[in-house]
């Protein structure tokens, strides 16, 4: 499960991480991308902001 | 003239003082009775328990706070409520006792026309022996515990760097804790520390909890649209922990704590055991143990606490199956229905049943989250609270007027999974109702169109701005009512 074991090893089919879906490169690299980061600032302000003004 | 007393100076009673005072004249007298003499950002306290930030930036001093906005500060810890005053006096009063430096122990009567119970919990670390910071675990509840936290997680960081494997375990610390979101948020930071660190390798990173699954949060989780699908929280969760590389296990109920070994009982009734090296465990909750005595002395405290010790308000208490909750169990204006001149909020309020379902084992042993109450709720209620007495006081209204049940109100969420100006990442999301309503909404029990989730760097921006943007708030300065809660 840690850093410290092989790919074979973590990847235990029946085991907890053998079904949950695994992010690519692609996806982590965009989480921390800082244009597209600076647009989900944006996006998720106006989701959080709609859901305050609802109340 | 109306005195309205505050009990506690949390996110709820910060809230309610700093509106009721904005609204009422001064010909008013607002008072917070409060046993710290600090205010605490709560949610920022992960940070200090890894050691990112310190107990000072996330706490400040409430007195001069309150001489700048003219409200009356009692630093003390109330003891218990007289609604109806007693024999000396008909006038309703709380008794404190006060934890001021050089009137420490001393009594105190608060008199008051309108009482906020906003008290929040007690950290009930003795439901599970060997559990809390004075015991075999650390805590991050509060900004010392914090601290107490980060200096025990550096300290097992030097053995990993001496070469030592480590085992770190973090979640709840009995069967019915709650705040499932904080312990979320710790362990992610734990693992970012670790790895900032250089010595991930050396750690075996466990989360243990009372959940029936990953992503129940306390919630019965969530669903939200994603890539064509709608899909569980539990899924999104089991996908992060899986890339962090951290074990889970679920549907536990931690019945001891040994120095450097954890035992609990499965929902399956299996007794096991774990050793850790670090551990942070989160303990349940209760009132903070407030009794309540009327006219004659007699203590009523029964017909004004649950026996949780928090406030029964104006919920639908009746006993009754999963299957046959409602959203319209839950209270909406948080008055007490036994003395209509009393409210609580927060934490201090008494919610009617959990939100996630129920579960127990085969020895009886309950073991699922009780329900949390969340900044962006607490500050709500908080508010609405604060003005339907405003009203009152004002004579606009007779009864309250405004409302802010969990059942109709939706929540924003950001959940840290690692601090950093770049490389730092959070979970944003928002969720509408938060209590979920299935006769409305029958596959999900939620709006989807008000439900998102999703990771990123913006998500840590935004919860860094809310440490800054709600410390600003509570410190009342200039435009702080144009912070929203």
């Amino acid at each position: 499960m840690n850093e410290t074991k092989s790919p074979v090893e973590t990847r235990t089919p029946f085991g907890q991480t053998y079904y949950p879906p695994v992010p690519t490169e692609f996806t982590k690299k965009m989480r921390t991308n800082l244009f597209w980061q600076l647009l989900r600032f944006v996006v998720i302000n106006v989701k959080i902001l709609r859901m305050v003004r609802k109340h | 003239m109306a005195r309205l007393v505050i009990l506690g100076a949390g996110i709820a009673g910060q809230t309610a003082a700093l509106h009721a005072r904005r609204r009422l004249g001064r010909d008013h007298e607002v008072v917070v009775v409060s046993p710290n003499s600090r205010w605490n950002w709560i949610p920022s306290n992960i940070w200090v328990g890894v050691g990112v930030m310190t107990p000072e930036q996330v706490t400040f001093p409430l007195r001069p706070v309150y001489e700048k906005t003219g409200i009356t500060f009692v630093q003390g810890r109330a003891v218990s409520v007289h609604p109806e005053g007693d024999g000396d006096a008909g006038r309703p009063y709380v008794k404190v006792e006060l934890t001021e430096p050089g009137k420490t122990g001393q009594e105190e009567r608060v008199p008051y026309d309108w009482l906020i119970n906003a008290t929040g919990p007690k950290l009930n670390f003795d439901a599970t022996p060997g559990l809390g910071p004075s015991k075999n675990t650390v805590s991050v509840c509060t900004f010392d515990h914090a601290a107490h936290a980060s200096k025990a997680f550096d300290e097992t960081v030097a053995r990993m760097k001496a070469g030592e494997k480590q085992t770190l375990l973090v979640g709840t610390g009995h069967g019915n804790c709650t705040c499932q979101g904080a312990a979320f948020e710790y362990i992610f930071n734990v693992e970012f520390e670790l790895r900032r660190r250089g010595v991930r390798d050396k750690a075996r990173v466990v989360w243990l909890s009372n959940e029936h699954e990953l992503g129940d949060f306390g919630m019965g989780g969530m669903f939200i649209r994603r890539g064509g699908y709608v899909t569980h929280s539990r899924v999104f969760t089991e996908s992060l922990y899986t890339e962090r590389g951290i074990e889970w296990i679920t549907r536990a109920g931690v019945k001891e704590v040994a120095p450097g070994e954890v035992s609990y009982e499965t929902l399956d009734g299996d007794e096991r055991s774990l050793k850790f090296d670090f551990g942070m465990l989160l303990p349940p909750f209760s009132g903070v143990g407030l009794k309540a005595f009327d006219r004659s002395g007699a203590d009523v405290t029964a017909s004004v606490f649950a026996p949780s010790g928090f406030m029964l308000v104006d919920g639908d208490y009746a006993k009754k199956p999963y299957e046959e909750w409602s959203p319209e169990d839950w209270p909406r204006t948080y008055q007490s229905p036994k003395y209509p001149n009393v409210f609580a909020v927060g934490i201090a309020f008494a919610p009617p049943h959990a939100i996630s379902k129920p579960m127990t084992s085969p020895k009886g042993t309950p073991i699922f989250p009780t329900p949390p109450r969340t900044g962006m709720p607490t500050g709500v209620m908080a508010r609405e609270v604060a003005f339907n007495i405003v009203d009152m006081i004002n004579g606009k209204a007779t009864a309250p007027t405004r409302h802010a049940s969990l059942a109709h109100m939706g929540a924003a969420c950001i959940a840290s999974a690692g601090a950093g100006l770049f490389r730092g990442t959070a979970v944003s999301m928002t969720l509408f109702p938060i209590v979920p309503d299935f006769r409305k909404y029958p596959d999900t029990g939620r709006d989807l169109g008000w439900t998102f989730g999703e990771i990123g760097l913006a998500g840590h921006w935004i919860k860094h701005l809310l440490h800054f943007g709600f410390i600003y708030k509570a410190k009342a300065n200039p435009l702080w009512a144009m912070v929203p809660e």
